[in-house]
């Protein structure tokens, strides 16, 4: 059903039947440049996004879509599988040039700089826009050199004792330390599922980034390791702003503080979590939260 | 099928069952037996060729009393002398009864030619020996050789065999005067070709073997290794890109000796390389061994898991640093596996070195990479064609070395993967 309205009406494909009134709404926010329900913008944002869009080859992944980060939030993205939100998150710091047939069109700035202008390199923008895993990807190295790789190859520090630091504050930060502290020279593939995820956001902090990305950050781990998790966002957003992808919308409700909702490409609703989950203004919304498709 | 006869399969396996396990011993058999059948081939060939020749280690030696009398010396210069003539002459006093000139010729031809050259070299070493009396042991005869190795057959009439049977009652006296030994054969690995059998040796093939060797590694390793990089982590995928990956899975299937006729023109004719040498040889090695690496290098790298290269590029590293950080380090075992057993092919490869004339006849040890040189394989070739009856034994020992070499470096081919084998 959502793939036939999709292929009727590629550029606007959110449109299912019923529901005249929305429909119109919709409309009218398409051609005013603003679709998207609710406030995806915010006072003084950290990345803004104006309508990114992105094809693999000639197929449209993500549709024009505009959404704020704002400092020190947890934004949290949900939406049925394959709607985008992957991709969408690996627009925010550039992983998609990766992929050879991947097109990002619009403009995506940080703290107002253009990242996809032709004079950007990526290399310092992924150390300040880091990124956590679905999978927990710990290179096959020490936990030390794990967390030092980063600071290494900024040239973050000046001597071992600098270096030595930095590993033991991320480490701390991301709430490892009393576990690795004795064993920082093992292998870093040695450890738990979850504190294997633990020391990849050691990793990304370690470069101290302004925004962390984390796409299911916790699909792979048990409810203690989740739990642990979660509340290392929660702390790390006071230092970071942190736009999370997840499938666990009571996850999205305990930890961030807005939740965009997406849809086959399309940014449908974006609204403070607790409006989202209990008060949802789209149709499309509403069914997804209240477990009607998905 | 109700469900009584059901539960009674449980305890009683029904006809059918019963064929199915009948089907699966019989299957388990013919394996076996296919194993059995290959394991004894490779038994019987190690068994023909070290019991051919692991006699080829031990050399026959004859004591002479030799008299470097002082007026041999006369000439200015010592290499001058008649070495052979002394040698004739301990021969002579050692058989005073000798005195036909064909019976002389006999007793002459038990020493090996090269006794004259073990006696010059005594005498250039020390010049302090002319005009005394040495005892010195050299080598004796191929043929003596052969029929102390119980390879020539003494019941044979005196017409089919190459020694007569007068020298068997002088091959006997030395023995019992205990004047005739066996001893470890230390030419075997100190020397060049040689068309006498007993002078022959194996160290120029090695040594030949080893420079061609060390311009293939050297060549092919770092090209292969970079061609799989960029073609594994840069190339960006198009037709060219396919037209390449096609091309050189062709060429990993191309005959060898094809390369040994592009060695030829490229490398001989025209670019002037000289011809016969390990350069030429490894040159032509690498072109064939090439496709060999890039292949494995390509595999190996495409085996290293996606998200370690997301997992660098994430903290920011380059796609370079990120290849020489992370990727080629976790592909490096594989890309030495192939290479090594790339190798071990080129070591044992014959036909395109006979093309660029590798074959030739070659006395010296190659001193560096520009000397003609024979290698391993074609010295074997060349042993093989020849008819003296003392070369089939340096043949064997020959392969046996060969053999050596190639499972040496197939054991550290394993040696290496299971050692860096990684372990996520
Ligand atoms: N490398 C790629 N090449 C081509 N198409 C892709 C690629 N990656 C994703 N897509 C397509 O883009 C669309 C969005 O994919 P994306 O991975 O962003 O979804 P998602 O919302 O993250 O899904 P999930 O919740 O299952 O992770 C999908 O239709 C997918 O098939
Ligand atoms: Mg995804």
């Amino acid at each position: 059903m959502e793939l036939a309205s999709r292929t009727s009406n590629p550029a606007f494909p959110t449109m299912l039947s019923g529901d005249i009134i929305r429909e119109a709404d919709e409309a009218h926010a398409y051609t005013t440049g603003r679709k998207t329900v609710g406030s995806p913008f915010v006072d003084n944002p950290r990345m803004t996004c104006r309508d990114v869009e992105v094809y693999y080859g000639e197929k449209c992944a993500i549709n024009k879509i505009s959404i704020d980060v704002d400092c020190n939030e947890v934004l949290a993205m949900i939406g049925p599988s394959g709607c985008g939100k992957s991709t969408f998150l690996r627009c925010l710091n550039r992983m998609n040039d990766t992929v050879p047939s991947c097109r990002v069109i619009g403009e995506i700035r940080l703290d107002n700089i253009d990242i996809y202008h032709p004079s950007i390199d990526v290399v310092p923008l992924r150390a300040r826009v880091g990124m956590v895993f679905q999978k927990p990807n710990p290179f096959p190295k020490s936990i030390y050199d794990n967390v030092a790789y980063g600071p290494r190859i900024h040239g973050l520090t000046k001597n071992k004792a600098e270096l030595d630091e930095i590993v033991e504050t991320s480490i701390m930060k991301a709430g490892l330390w009393n576990e690795v502290k004795d064993r920082l020279q093992e292998p870093g593939t040695g450890l738990s599922g979850g504190q294997q995820q633990r020391l990849c956001i050691a990793r990304a902090i370690a470069v101290s980034p302004e925004v962390i990305l984390m796409d299911e950050p916790c699909s792979a781990l048990d409810p203690i390791a989740t739990a642990k998790v979660e509340e290392l966002i929660a702390e790390l957003r006071t230092q970071f702003s942190i736009v999370i992808v997840t499938h666990a919308m009571q996850q999205a409700a305990r930890v961030s503080q807005r939740t965009a909702y997406f849809h086959l490409g399309d940014l449908i609703e974006v609204g403070p979590t607790d409006k989202i989950f209990t008060n949802p203004k789209h149709r499309l919304t509403e069914d997804y939260i209240t477990g009607r498709f998905g | 099928m109700n469900s009584i006869e059901t539960t009674s399969d449980l305890l009683k396996p029904t006809t059918r069952l019963k064929r199915r396990y009948r089907v699966e011993r019989w299957f388990k058999r013919l394996g076996l037996t296919a194993i059995a059948l290959s394991l004894s081939f490779v038994a019987f060939l190690f068994f023909t060729i070290f019991s051919d020749g692991y006699t080829a280690f031990k050399q026959s030696y004859i004591e002479l009393e030799v008299h470097f009398a002082a007026e041999e010396f006369s000439q200015e210069k010592l290499a001058n002398a008649d070495y052979p003539g002394l040698v004739k002459h301990a021969m002579r006093t050692m058989f005073p009864e000798v005195t036909s000139r064909e019976g002389k010729k006999f007793l002459y031809s038990l020493i090996s030619p090269a006794a004259a050259y073990t006696l010059q070299n005594m005498v250039e070493a020390d010049p302090k020996m002319i005009g005394t009396t040495q005892k010195v042991w050299v080598l004796a005869d191929d043929d003596v050789d052969m029929l102390m190795k119980g390879k020539i057959d003494r019941s044979l009439g005196e017409g089919n065999r190459r020694v007569r049977d007068i020298q068997l009652a002088w091959i006997d006296r030395l023995e019992s005067e205990n004047r005739l030994e066996t001893r470890f054969n230390k030419t075997f690995f100190t020397t060049g070709d040689s068309r006498e059998p007993e002078l022959a040796g194996i160290l120029g093939a090695v040594k030949g073997s080893f420079f061609t060797l060390l311009i293939t590694l050297s060549l092919s390793f770092p090209i292969g290794v970079a061609a799989a990089v960029y073609l594994e982590e840069f190339a960006p995928e198009n037709k060219w890109t396919d037209l390449i990956e096609i091309n050189i899975n062709n060429l990993a299937a191309v005959p060898s000796i094809i390369f040994g006729l592009l060695g030829l023109a490229i490398f001989i004719n025209f670019w002037g390389l000289p011809r016969s040498t390990p350069m030429v040889g490894g040159l032509v090695l690498t072109l064939m061994t090439l496709p060999t690496i890039i292949i494995a290098g390509r595999a190996s790298l495409k085996s290293v898991p996606p998200s370690i290269r997301e997992a660098a590029l994430g903290v920011g590293a380059s796609k370079m640093q990120t290849v020489t950080h992370h990727v080629l380090p976790l592909a490096m075992p594989g890309m030495l596996t192939g290479t090594i057993i790339g190798m071990a092919q080129a070591l044992g490869e014959t036909a395109p070195l006979l093309m660029i004339g590798m074959v030739a006849f070659i006395v010296d040890v190659p001193g560096g990479i520009t000397d003609p040189s024979a290698v391993l394989p074609v010295q074997i070739y060349l042993w093989a064609d020849s008819p003296e009856r003392g070369f089939t034994e340096k043949t064997a020992a020959a392969i046996m070395i060969l053999l050596t070499f190639l499972i040496a470096m197939n054991s550290l081919a394993v040696f290496l993967r299971k050692k860096f084998e990684i372990k996520w």
